[in-house]
């Protein structure tokens, strides 16, 4: 009796649900759809009598092309150092926020500035101070050195400016897990003996674990798709491209819907492939179920 | 008044407004004028322009300019974007010659009729003639053209150099007199540099693409163009910063006096007798050189183009007629320093003070070398500047393979853009 209750209500359940998700499947799942549909195809706008069906040729073309790998290692590398970087100043800033007394709601506001400003016009600002002749930072270099035309000097800054502008928010997050960390535990460690580090180690790190993973997945998943910043300040070139950029390059400028939509795709793919490794690994997707394990 | 009355009138005003709007934006019909609009680059005095064809159509219509990013790449993007959506908000588009063949194989402008054909081509010298031009079809009506000449500084180099070597030689002289020696070219990675090789490939008698352009030539000409590029770029003539040249660094790198000559279009002119008074005193102008003997000069240059989704094609046409005519040329030639198209307008008097260099721009166009047509050319040149950047790390023999590789495959629209 009572099982069938459950079913019933099971039930009901799946049909309250069914318009959501159905709503969801059209307004996400067509354009994906689509777009994997086009990446199989010969599909140029500026050949509109030439289009074909492919198969797999477009993945061969993106696949063995250096432009595409050369693209994807620097969003990897973007990725992880800049990721790596904001973890450790987050953390920083996290606990001083914590910490202060006097002024909090002052300091935290001061803290979210970068990230309250948009990508686009922070990074004008990085581009003219880089820039020789207008910038106060490209003033401090010797002479007729211009980084942003440089391969290595220009990821660097590309790297400057995501961690500037993101780290606030990687803040943001920790901060909520720092709150989440019972006082007394740090107190009874003191007496037990217990450092300043030792404690952030053993007690505070393992209590933060769910919130630090949830941080890194939001943020890796939201540097490797970086475009605004590379945009405006290389726009690509010196291979200092993203593989948002190269996509973009082939799809609106390239005029190229077969191409693009493959790279569209392999993206896809990869940021799958990351919040997979991170909701399996790291038990990201459900804090709180550690506990049940 | 009470709020909800208030609240009724407020939007009543606010559909009247809209009415009207749309009422003098014309959609035709309803005796509004016809509102024809213009997408350009940007360029100064092309308002003026307007202006007069507006008075000429006399109420038939009347021409709204709207004016596009100032970069070449930023003006295709928008108005590819808007071709692609089917945009029946753009009527006349002025693009630059290397689009033609692009937005004619897309069907995103209009082939002339026959009867506006003739009038567009009436006169008109036959290089821009045919950036306009793609399978045999007029595309657009020639509005400017341009060539580069050599400018180089007659007090360092009192007899022009016909071929790059003798520039080279010239240098070297004048390095080991400790004078200015450098030769401003656009060497950095974008189409500056393309310009630059194709000059120099047809220089060599070759060329980048067949005429048909669908399958890569390149060959031995090429690996000559490449070995002139890259011992130019090892040479005292090359400045440290040519891998990062552009056309206005070269401009005033030559107005800082630290070279002696430049490959540049003819608006360093205007510049250095406004800028710098005291050498433009001995700044001269000489064919673009070559390989063996004088080269061949690169070509550029804008056309207008009707959009197939205009809704008014007849008054469109009209329109770009209009914006073209002599009298509009030598507006943009005398305001804007812009190179006319029709051949009679370089012997108007009103040029002589504007435009000294006009005669050797007039010979120089008739041996230009134009870019490869066809509809890929946005890869074409992107993969081509992306290999020859930096100009001194070219390996002839091996570049010359890589990017005829790379070329077949963005004809095919198989190739990826970096």
């Amino acid at each position: 009796m009572s099982t069938d209750v459950k079913a019933a209500e099971r039930r009901l359940g799946l049909w309250l649900c069914a318009p959501a998700a159905i709503f969801m499947i059209l307004v996400a799942g067509w354009p994906i759809l689509y777009s994997i549909w086009l990446s199989f195809n010969r599909y140029d706008l500026r050949f509109p009598q030439d289009q074909q069906w492919v198969g797999l040729e477009n993945y061969q073309t993106v696949l063995t092309n250096e432009f595409w790998w050369t693209a994807f290692g620097v969003t990897v590398l973007i990725t992880v150092v800049s990721v790596a970087i904001e973890l450790v100043l987050g953390m920083g800033l996290a606990i001083v926020m914590h910490r202060t007394l006097v002024g909090r709601g002052l300091i935290r506001t001061v803290v979210l500035i970068p990230y309250g400003i948009v990508t686009v016009v922070a990074a004008f600002g990085w581009f003219y101070a880089w820039t020789p002749g207008t910038g106060w930072l490209a003033a401090l270099l010797p002479d007729g050195s211009a980084p942003l035309t440089q391969q290595w000097p220009a990821i660097l800054i590309i790297i400057g400016a995501e961690v500037w502008k993101t780290t606030p928010f990687m803040a943001l997050l920790l901060l909520a897990g720092l709150a989440l960390v019972p006082d007394e535990l740090s107190r009874a460690a003191a007496m037990d003996g217990a450092g300043r580090w030792k404690r952030f180690v053993s007690i505070t790190l393992p209590l933060m674990r769910p919130a630090i993973a949830v941080a890194l997945l939001f943020r890796t998943l939201d540097a490797f798709r970086i475009y605004d910043n590379i945009y405006i300040l290389t726009n690509g070139a010196q291979n200092t491209g993203s593989v948002s950029i190269i996509t973009y390059t082939n799809l609106v400028s390239g005029l190229n819907l077969g191409i693009g939509s493959t790279m569209s795709v392999l993206i896809f793919i990869t940021v799958a492939i990351i919040a997979f490794i991170f909701v399996t690994v790291f038990k990201t997707g459900t804090p709180g179920t550690e506990g049940r394990r | 008044m009470p709020i909800g009355e208030r609240l009724t009138r407020f939007i009543a005003a606010a559909l009247a407004t809209v009415g009207l709007a749309a009422v003098l934006s014309g959609c035709g019909g309803g005796g509004g004028m016809t509102v024809i609009n213009l997408y350009n680059a940007p360029q100064e005095n092309l308002s003026r322009i307007v202006e007069r064809c507006n008075q000429l159509a006399d109420g038939r219509y009347r021409i709204a300019l709207n004016t596009l990013p100032r970069d070449a790449d930023g003006q295709r993007e928008q108005m590819v974007r808007r071709l692609a959506a089917s945009d029946p908000g753009m009527d006349v588009l002025g693009i630059d010659v290397t689009w033609t063949a692009e937005l004619a194989s897309a069907n995103w402008i209009r082939p002339w009729p026959d009867a506006l054909r003739t009038e567009a081509e009436k006169g008109v010298l036959e290089a821009p003639l045919e950036t306009a031009t793609y399978e045999d079809q007029l595309y657009a009506a020639p509005y400017n053209t341009n060539v580069q000449l050599l400018w180089y500084r007659t007090d360092l180099m009192p007899e022009p150099a016909q071929t790059w070597s003798e520039l080279v030689a010239t240098a070297e002289r004048l390095a080991s007199a400790g004078e200015p020696h450098y030769v401003e070219v656009t060497g950095a990675q974008y189409e500056g540099l393309v310009v630059w090789f194709n000059s120099m490939i047809a220089s060599a008698d070759g060329s980048i693409l067949n005429e048909a352009g669908d399958k890569v030539e390149l060959g031995r000409p090429a690996v000559t163009a490449m070995k002139q590029m890259r011992d130019f770029a090892a040479s005292a003539a090359a400045n440290p910063s040519l891998s990062n040249t552009q056309e206005d660094t070269a401009r005033l790198a030559m107005e800082s006096g630290a070279a002696f000559a430049q490959l540049n279009w003819p608006f360093v002119y205007a510049s250095m007798v406004a800028n710098r008074p005291d050498i433009a005193e001995n700044f001269a102008w000489a064919p673009y050189p070559g390989i063996d003997s004088p080269g061949r000069a690169p070509l550029g240059g804008a056309n207008f183009a009707i959009s197939a989704y205009s809704e008014h094609p007849e008054e469109a046409f009209d329109a770009a007629l209009c914006l073209r005519d002599d009298e509009s040329q030598l507006m943009a030639a005398v305001h804007d320093g812009l190179p006319p198209t029709i051949e009679s307008v370089y012997a108007d008097p009103a040029m002589a003070d504007p435009y000294p260099m006009r005669d050797a721009i007039l010979e120089a166009i008739k041996t230009a070398a134009p870019r490869p047509v066809t509809p890929v050319y946005q890869n074409v040149s992107t993969v081509t500047s992306a290999l020859l950047s930096p100009p001194r790390g070219i390996d002839p023999t091996g570049d010359e393979r890589r990017l005829a590789d790379q070329l077949k495959d963005a004809l095919e629209s198989k190739g990826v853009l970096p």
